[in-house]
């Protein structure tokens, strides 16, 4: 169940953000990907505490040692701020508005994804790419997240199984373990 | 009323240096950070807090170390024509945080040259540009460089770089393993009558001041390191902490130094906690370490300092990126970022003199160059366009796994033109106005990044690269796009309360203290009468031990 988005948000979401990053043979599209998982977990980001901010350390537990990255981290007062000012958006509260009112990205999601049609998902590439298309703002704050939701660390709801990471040949966090002499120097 | 014999603003390695060594002379110490604490337990015995990780998102991406652009905005401009800015955001920003750049640094600590102290005297001067020598000579700072390179624990090969100064003794570890790509580029270099050498980095090869070797993770310049491999400036801060004398606290940001009635002795600082909480400490020595960027804010703030050149003669490097698309994978996300460093550009040859003096210019001196690898994956992502061209690409690894890079930290020459000051419009989360840069680079720096870069592409191609192209940092402003981002991208931040022997001309008397109030000593880059071509840290280090040995006599 998403956390922020609807269920009809987060399939349009997953649709859009495929065509960003679309699947080919041998790497998996985006909506595989679970990028849109990802950017509802950034949305919904304080319906957890600590928020899904910063993953803990020092180790995910993949290279050894114990699933360190499952633990968030807590913010403080003003990192609180300056996270739920880009999430929320200033919403006219002074603290959030020294220089100005700020759109948040909740706000972009809903007005964007909104944009592009409850019928989104069921076009054919071709009208979907139009239709992303008309908001090149929106298609950019899609990619960026979608960038980080295939290839940042999966506990941040994205790149499923390390799939992203698989796909271009990246080994991802290598703690405890690092790499040998051999395994740097080596061409291999 | 004195709290503390000293008050350090500032916990990177320049704070941190001379914490150590007001500590260990058995100083009270209270260092103040505006940052918060990720890197170590403020209570004996000081261990890892275990937040830092092999984390792409958290680091490059969501601000982890600070400073969030959102909260402390800073802006740019080339010049005055551009208006009070051109660009809000990340301008130069380095982690605030405890333990500020040197902790994410992937630290290549190699020491400047004898000829870099005496640049003016013995090279001449230069139309448009304020060089300078330095208050004092290598000899003078030899024993202090061997110090600090013993405080962070730097592995290197005495022996190997042709053009290094002289030095007392070899480097307390050895070096650590060559990266894959860098094996091919200095094989290359080598045979096209370059030097390349093993870098000096301040990073353990075997485990040194109970801190393990590195293990080649392959995070390393952007990222802190999870086993404590890397000593700047951890090292020194738990040095601090174990003389039972210094007390660090983060999420605390000084506003200003408090001076006495007569206006020539500072009392102490004047701060807001993480709580929002005003107060004041007070102590008989301040010191400022808070980065060449901030400190001159904080001195002008305070009224300190030579009026006329506080914020002045800001230098970065004038970065040239060289890279090389290879027909297999590099691997480069394996090891320490950069594993080997040559000083050709720093030293001219006939060819770049003939250059310079083509162009009207006595000399043109470049700087390092760092043989390393691309980014990682988000990064290679970002800079591929959207569609199918993005999957395929992202599955052949151009941009990632089949490119290396050269970077040129090309010195950078002083001029007064190019400081930092505070942005009349933009503030940040706390009500103050955000830091401010005005900066150009000079003729010379743009006469050596251009005569350098085809030369270093022919390294690349000979080291086995198809395509190699270059770009600089800042860009050109002739080749800026509208839109693009204007500012340089370099870390090293250097010059803005110079030192000197004449207080008409500089902000620091020769032991970094402020001629106008003698007990507010800096010890960060901003005292750098010039930039060198070398990266700014061992040197801030040396000088810092340095300074603070002067305080404690
Ligand atoms: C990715 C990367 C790689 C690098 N690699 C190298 C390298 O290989 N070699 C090299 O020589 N250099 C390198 N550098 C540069 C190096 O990090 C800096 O030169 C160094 O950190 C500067 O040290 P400093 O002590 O002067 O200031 P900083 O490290 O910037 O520390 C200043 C501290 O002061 C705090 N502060 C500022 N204002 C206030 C205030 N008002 N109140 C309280 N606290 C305040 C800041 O939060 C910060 O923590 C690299 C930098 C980066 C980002
Ligand atoms: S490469 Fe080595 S020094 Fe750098 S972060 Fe990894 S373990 Fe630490």
């Amino acid at each position: 169940m998403p956390e922020f988005l609807t269920a009809a948000e987060h399939r349009t979401l997953a649709a859009a953000c495929d065509r960003l990053i679309p699947p080919v043979d041998g790497h998996p599209g985006a909506a595989a990907l679970g990028v849109a998982d990802y950017v509802d977990g950034l949305l919904g980001a304080f319906t957890v505490d600590p928020p899904r901010i910063w993953a803990g350390g020092p180790f995910s537990g993949r290279a050894g040692g114990d699933p360190g990255f499952r633990r968030f981290l807590p913010l403080t007062p003003m990192e609180e701020l300056a996270w739920r000012t880009r999430i929320e958006g200033s919403q006219g509260d002074p603290a959030r508005e020294f220089n100005g009112p700020v759109v948040g990205w909740q706000a972009r999601y809903r007005a964007g994804l909104a944009a592009l049609g409850a019928d989104f998902a069921e076009q054919d590439p071709d009208e979907q790419d139009r239709r992303l298309a008309a908001d090149p703002e929106f298609r950019s704050l899609c990619y960026e997240h979608a960038c980080e939701g295939a290839y940042a660390a999966p506990e941040y709801g994205g790149n499923r199984a390390g799939g992203g990471w698989r796909a271009i040949g990246f080994p991802g966090d290598s703690q405890p373990r690092g790499y040998t002499e051999a395994e740097v120097s080596g061409r291999a | 009323m004195r709290d503390f014999d000293a008050i350090v603003v500032g916990t990177g390695p320049g704070g941190a240096t001379a914490a150590q060594v007001l500590a260990e002379a058995g100083r009270s110490v209270c260092m103040l950070e505006k940052g918060a604490n990720h890197l170590l337990a403020l209570d004996a015995p000081y261990g890892p807090l275990g937040h830092v990780s092999n984390d792409e998102l958290k680091f490059t991406r969501r601000h982890f170390l600070g400073p969030d652009p959102l909260l402390e905005p800073r802006t740019f401009r080339g010049d005055e024509s551009g208006g009070d800015h051109e660009f809000v955001g990340d301008v130069n920003n380095l982690p605030s945080t405890v333990g500020g750049g040197g902790f994410h640094a992937d630290g290549k600590l190699p020491r400047f040259r004898e000829e870099d102290f005496c640049a003016r005297s013995t090279l001449g001067p230069v139309d448009g540009a304020d060089v300078v020598d330095w208050p004092f000579g290598y000899a003078e700072l030899e024993p202090f460089y061997t110090e600090a390179e013993r405080l962070v624990g730097v592995a290197g090969d005495h022996t190997a770089n042709p053009f290094a100064a002289w030095r007392s003794g070899p480097y307390p570890m050895p070096p650590g393993p060559d990266m894959f790509c860098a094996t091919l580029t200095t094989a290359a270099a080598e045979r096209l009558g370059y030097h390349p050498y093993r870098a000096p980095t301040g990073v353990n090869s075997v485990e040194y001041d109970g801190r393990p070797a590195c293990n080649n993770c392959g995070f390393c310049a952007d990222f802190g390191c999870p086993i404590e491999a890397k000593g700047d400036p951890v090292g020194m801060l738990r040095a601090a902490l174990r003389t039972g004398r210094t007390e660090i606290r983060p999420g605390v940001r000084v506003t200003e130094i408090v001076l006495d009635a007569t206006g020539r002795r500072a009392r102490g600082v004047r701060y807001v906690d993480a709580a929002g909480e005003p107060g004041e400490v007070h102590a008989e020595t301040v010191v400022v370490a808070a980065g060449a960027f901030e400190t001159p804010r904080l001195l002008a703030r305070s009224g300190v300092g030579n009026p006329d050149v506080v914020g002045r003669y800001l230098m970065y490097h004038l970065q040239t990126l060289v890279l090389g698309l290879f027909p297999f994978r590099l691997h480069a996300y394996k090891g320490r970022s950069v594993t080997h460093l040559m000083d050709d550009p720093i030293v001219p040859d006939a060819a770049a003199l003939a250059a310079a003096h083509q162009a009207g210019l006595p000399y043109a001196r470049g700087g390092i160059v760092e043989h390393g690898g691309a980014g990682l994956p988000i990064l290679e992502a970002l800079h591929l366009p959207p569609g199918e061209a993005h999957s395929r690409a992202m599955l052949e690894s151009v941009m990632r796994d089949r490119m290396a890079a050269f970077t040129m930290q090309g010195e950078d020459l002083p001029q007064a033109g190019n400081r930092i000051d505070d942005d009349p419009r933009v503030r940040d989360a706390w009500g103050r106005p955000a830091g401010r840069v005005t900066y150009t680079p000079h003729r010379h720096d743009v006469v050596a990044a251009t005569h350098w870069a085809p030369r270093l592409e022919a390294v690349m191609r000979e080291a086995g690269a198809h395509t190699t192209f270059w770009v600089t940092s800042p860009t050109l402003r002739e080749n800026l796009r509208p839109g693009a981002d204007p500012t340089p991208r370099s870390r090293h931040i250097m010059g803005t309360a110079r030192m000197g022997t004449d207080p008409r001309t500089s902000v620091c008397d020769p032991g970094q203290r402020c001629w106008d109030v003698e007990n507010v000593v800096v010890t960060d880059s901003s005292v750098f009468p010039t930039s060198t071509g070398y990266g700014p840290t061992l040197t801030i280090v040396a000088t810092a031990l340095r300074a603070a040995r002067l305080v404690v006599g």
